[in-house]
């Protein structure tokens, strides 16, 4: 009975590895995450125990409102005191301390633009010879900055942007561009990318001064004297140590950078899994149906081994069994092409300016174990409800003509099944989104499971929908293909649960994709309307990549132009109030004449009256916190200040969000609180408003600041949706597997349907259809599958992205039609393309052959 | 009365066909279907073809049809050699000229009984005539049934239906292969009793394979087939005499 099951697999070829591809696909995203991750992980952990290598302790500055990963805002926990290092190295366990800066700087290229893609960071380091002992960079050229005016940069910047020895460089660190001669080239041992981060080195004392650290220090690294331990080293040096400043053995360092940036790719791995998960459950419709239509086909086969005195339980076996063996091949496969797809999915978020260091590839255990169970465990699943049917296959059937499989248990309670998992689908979905009291995991899962269900309600619904939808979306082809689109139509209803087996495979991406796109449509107009609201400036500046702060040296430069009536900085940085921390925003008297802020309390002079310790606070943050005007808070900031304020006024933000933070104070506060202040945003009114001419001016005045960007209110709007349109764009690509994996599934039934029609065809041959009709007529065939799922599945995202908009109190829902239509061409174009492959195979049907077939 | 087409050729015979050999294989396992084969059929006449299994008689009315292609030889129809035609030319000629009755009807089983009579007319692209439709349907006996799908149809009524859509296009040959295969005896005498009615009302040609014996009673003319060659030639033969040559056969 095995034997005969593995030589029916080899006798079906072609439908075995459709069948696979399904499965092939879902598999690799899976295993190419974890490949990706890994590799991410794995250099990451190499750049951190590089960097600590040589340290036995490492004291760094420590934010008194703990670790923060918040947007918006310098985060950098504040400096060391130059005093620390002098009493560092006169304890008795130190044989030597090291002390250098750790900051950002942004490289400028020769096209005056700033180096780097996307959010990929700007590192800046100091260099001391005598802290050459702890230095993770090689140097690969050159020689070390020796001088005020010297840079080190690395390799892969000094090759892509074509940096030579000896040349200047401009670099934005705290001002405005400054140049440096580059002295040296460096590289970071053992890493073969940093990703897009650029690197630049400079003497400690050049260091100190860009980045306005005089006398202080953001690291230093300590050398055990012969017999101390890093520990008992880290207990000498810990009482010396202030609030701000922490220290840890190197070990522990770098295990605490590891673990910070894993959290972060843990959650990357996670998004990325989830597009996998869908493919898989994509790809279980497919095998389903594929599984189901060569069961049909194979009564004949299958009664006759009934016949010769096979169990039920042996054709249940043989059935399982082939899953089996096609899910493990398929499983294989998928694992290995993860390895390739790993590099593909980082060249995509390169693309989208994601770029992550990466070291050897790391092709882990536990991929290997998972992919193989998930990949064969689905198919298994999925080929089980086939399975038992075939089981049902009575002895009779292998002698009467025509023979066809009695219908299954569950199609004899007609639409009762699916009319039940749907209440189940919305019930779980309901609790997911509205009942209190859930953690974030259980309510994803509620939510997840439930969309889950609803696919599977919908797609055992489907079958009662598909005759009367076919009819109507065939329309179109009977009026335009002639007798091949009226057959088309005829033929796309013939077998109602296959068709909407096969669409609902397709359902199920453009469900996930209408979903995507509705949410996103209804983010930007929210945003378009709060900006629209907001935005009275004449312009605005922000860093060219649109979110990172920077330094206030661009705001008074633009003070100094003629004819400029306001320029307002919007500050941005941490802080810890009512036990949370969050975004602090600094504004001066300026900004009621750059932004329309609506006031519940205070007005238009409000900003004006804040001095040393007012604060302006949303309407939303001050109900959940039981503030009105007058009110006293506290507020936290990295560096361990403690601002007493009193609440001055409130403002409304608009739903779309506003450019001022939950609570603000005044920038001359901000400027004495933060060291190194920095703006996120800088409005601008000029005479004659925006003009070119005033564009000229303006620019000109930047011309020394290449990361500051002018912007009129329109390209402010555009700039500042970029990041949801990339992050559209990506899960638009990511989804767009799961879209493939059914479109294998269309090619697939396809090719069983022409198979299983030969002999008509081979009749509507002889009477007259041309090969190019008979092409049409599955292409046809085609379009109307692809449509049923487009007609089933955007309908089924829109109402999904409601549902979430009122869990979220989305108050502006809006329905991208222009982006709906083209999903539906997508899904056309997608029916024509699945079509291509099995309309040659049946217009190059043998007449003659056909006819005979049976 | 409806007038079916003229054959277009100089020629009044609607099928000529010359020297036809078709071999299959190569070498030592080659098979030769048909050993030089030679038939004219004239106008209007009810050809039967017969012969035991393997006498090659399937593959002669294939070529006929254009539907497998000669060793050698030449076959005209309505006055077009059709051997070496392409296969668009060919699916045209098929279209305009052949209507085909099929042993299993081949019907289409999402169309109901008029729509899959108007098929070919459909397939062709071309207008109905309403007339002749409801001719054919009332000639058939199904003007009660031509809202019924094929699985709503006994196996005589769906031969009927299978005749009507050979007849549809008025085509200036039609082919039957084993029409009383699949159905019982009182069955086949009724569909034998139509093609010879549709002969004789429509002066249409027809050329039928058969085992059938009873079709002597309704041919005009009988070739019987054997081992790739005519071995007897009966006109207006009686069943009695045609089962004798039949067995004398094997």
């Amino acid at each position: 009975m095995i034997r005969v099951a593995l030589k029916g697999l080899l006798g079906r070829k072609l439908r075995a590895a459709l069948t696979a591809i399904a499965i092939v696909l879902g598999v690799a995203m899976v295993s190419g995450t974890y490949v990706l991750t890994d590799t991410i992980k794995a250099a990451f952990s190499t750049v951190f125990s590089t960097v600590y290598k040589h340290s036995d302790a490492v004291i760094t500055g420590k934010s008194a409102i703990g670790t923060d990963n918040g947007g918006g805002g310098n985060t950098q926990p504040p400096s060391l005191s130059g005093s620390l290092l002098t009493e560092v190295q006169h304890l008795p366990g130190v044989a030597l301390a090291s002390a250098g800066i750790s900051d950002s700087a942004r490289l400028i290229g020769h096209n005056g633009k700033v180096i780097g893609r996307g959010g990929a960071p700007g590192l800046a380091f100091s260099y001391t010879p005598s802290g050459q002992r702890f230095n993770p960079l090689t140097l690969i050229r050159g020689s070390w900055p020796a001088g005020p005016g010297d840079i080190a940069i690395d390799e892969a910047t000094a090759s892509r942007s074509s940096f030579p020895l000896g040349q200047t460089i401009g670099v934005v660190a705290r001002g405005p561009e400054q140049r440096f001669r580059i002295t040296g080239i460096v590289k970071f041992a053992n890493v073969s990318s940093l990703g897009g981060a650029t690197m630049a080195v400079f003497t400690l004392p050049t260091a100190q001064q860009l980045f306005h650290k005089n006398g202080q220090y953001d690291t230093i690294d300590v050398a055990a004297a012969h017999g101390v331990s890093p520990r008992r080293l880290v207990s000498e040096i810990r009482p010396l140590l202030p609030a701000s400043a922490q220290v840890k053995t190197g070990q522990q360092q770098a295990q605490q950078a590891t673990k910070d940036t894993s959290g972060f790719l843990t959650i990357f791995q996670d998004f990325l899994l989830a597009f996998g998960g869908v493919a898989l459950f994509v790809g279980s419709f497919v095998i389903a149906n594929t599984l189901s239509i060569t069961i049909a086909q194979r009564t004949r086969e299958l009664a006759t081994m009934r016949t010769l005195g096979a169990t039920g339980r042996q054709v249940l076996r043989s059935v399982l069994l082939e899953a089996f063996v096609i899910g493990s091949l398929a499983s294989v496969v998928g694992l290995f092409l993860g390895l390739a797809l790993a590099k593909g999915l980082n060249q995509l978020f390169v693309s989208f300016g994601i770029d992550l260091p990466q070291s050897g590839t790391v092709f882990a255990t536990r991929t290997i174990v998972v992919s193989l169970i998930v990949g064969i465990l689905i198919t298994l699943a999925a080929a089980l409800r086939p399975a038992l049917r075939a089981t049902r296959v009575p002895p009779i059937a292998a002698v009467r003509e025509g023979a066809v499989l009695p219908p299954s248990r569950l199609a004899r309670l007609g639409s009762y099944p699916a009319g039940v998992t749907i209440a189940l689908a919305i019930a779980l979905m309901l609790v997911g989104l509205f009942v209190g009291g859930l953690s974030t995991g259980s309510r994803l899962l509620a939510i997840g499971l439930g969309t889950l269900a609803l696919f599977l309600g919908v797609a055992m619904l489907a079958p009662t929908l598909v005759p009367p939808l076919a009819r109507v979306l065939g329309l179109p082809a009977a009026k335009l293909g002639g007798a091949a689109g009226s057959l088309a139509r005829g033929n796309a209803a013939r077998n109602p649960a296959r068709t909407a087996s096969t669409a609902s495979a397709l359902m199920i991406g453009l469900t996930m994709v209408t979903l995507v796109g509705v949410l996103a449509a209804g983010l930007r107009t929210r945003f378009q309307d709060s900006v629209n609201q907001l935005f009275v400036a004449n312009y605005a500046v922000t860093a060219t990549d649109n979110f990172s702060p920077i330094g206030i040296a661009a705001e008074q430069a633009l003070r100094r132009v003629p004819g400029v009536e306001v320029v307002s900085g919007v500050r941005a940085g941490r802080g810890r109030a009512f036990g949370s921390n969050m975004n602090v925003t600094a504004v001066d008297p300026g900004v009621t004449r750059v932004m329309a802020l609506k006031w519940q309390s205070g007005n238009p002079s409000t900003p004006a009256q804040l001095d040393g310790s007012g604060a302006l606070v949303s309407k939303d943050w001050a109900s959940a916190n039981h503030l009105h005007v007058g009110s006293p808070l506290s507020l936290q900031t990295p560096s361990g200040t403690v601002l007493h304020l009193t609440v001055r006024g409130v403002f409304d933000p608009p739903k779309g969000g506003s450019q001022l933070g939950d609570l603000s104070i005044s920038t001359t506060r901000f400027d004495t609180a933060y060291p190194n202040p920095q703006n996120l945003y800088t409005f601008v009114n000029i005479q004659g408003g925006a003009t070119p001419a005033n564009t000229g001016l303006l620019n000109m005045a930047l011309s020394g600041f290449p990361d500051a960007k002018l912007q009129t209110k329109t390209q402010f709007t555009h700039n500042q949706l970029q990041g949801l349109t990339l992050l559209l764009n990506l899960l638009y690509v990511l989804l767009s597997l799961s879209i493939v994996v059914s479109l294998f599934g269309i090619v697939n039934t396809l090719v069983l349907t022409v198979f299983e029609r030969t002999r008509e065809l081979g009749m509507l041959r002889a009477v007259g259809m041309t090969r190019r009709q008979i092409r049409r007529l599955i292409r046809h065939e085609s379009v109307i599958t692809a449509l049923l799922g487009a007609t089933l599945g955007i309908p089924l995202g829109v109402v999904l992205a409601l549902m979430v908009g009122v869990a979220l109190k989305y108050p502006v829902f809006t329905v991208p039609v222009g982006t709906l239509v083209v999903f539906v061409l997508a899904a056309v174009i997608a029916g024509l393309v699945a079509a291509i492959l099995p309309a040659r195979r049946a217009g190059r049907l043998n007449v003659l052959e056909a006819l005979q077939y049976e | 009365m409806h007038d079916q087409l003229q054959p277009t050729g100089s020629n009044s015979n609607v099928v000529h066909a010359r020297g036809l050999t078709r071999r299959y294989g190569e070498g030592a396992t080659a098979v030769d279907a048909l050993r030089g084969i030679s038939i004219d059929v004239r106008s209007g006449q009810l050809v039967a073809v017969m012969g035991p299994s393997g006498s090659g008689k399937s593959t002669l009315m294939h070529i006929l049809a254009g539907l497998d292609k000669p060793t050698s030889g030449t076959v005209e129809i309505a006055g077009t050699e059709i051997t070496e035609l392409r296969d668009s030319k060919l699916t045209l000629l098929r279209r305009e000229h052949i209507g085909f009755v099929f042993q299993f009807f081949n019907l289409l089983p999402m169309l109901d009984a008029e729509e899959n009579i108007l098929l070919p007319l459909s397939i062709a692209g071309e207008r109905p005539d309403d007339g002749w439709l409801e001719e054919l349907l009332r000639k058939t006996g199904l003007t009660d049934r031509r809202s019924h799908r094929p699985a709503e149809l006994s196996g005589g009524e769906q031969q009927r239906v299978a005749i009507a859509r050979s007849l549809i296009t008025h085509p200036t040959i039609l082919l039957a292969d084993e029409p009383t295969g699949n159905l019982d005896s009182k069955t086949g005498s009724e569909i034998l009793e139509l093609l010879r009615d549709s002969a004789d009302a429509y002066h249409q040609t027809i050329v039928m394979v058969t085992h059938d014996a009873r079709v002597a009673s309704i041919a005009d003319r009988i070739l019987v087939l054997a081992d790739g060659m005519i071995v007897k030639e009966l006109i207006g033969s009686s069943a009695s005499e045609v089962l004798e040559v039949m067995s004398t056969l094997g």
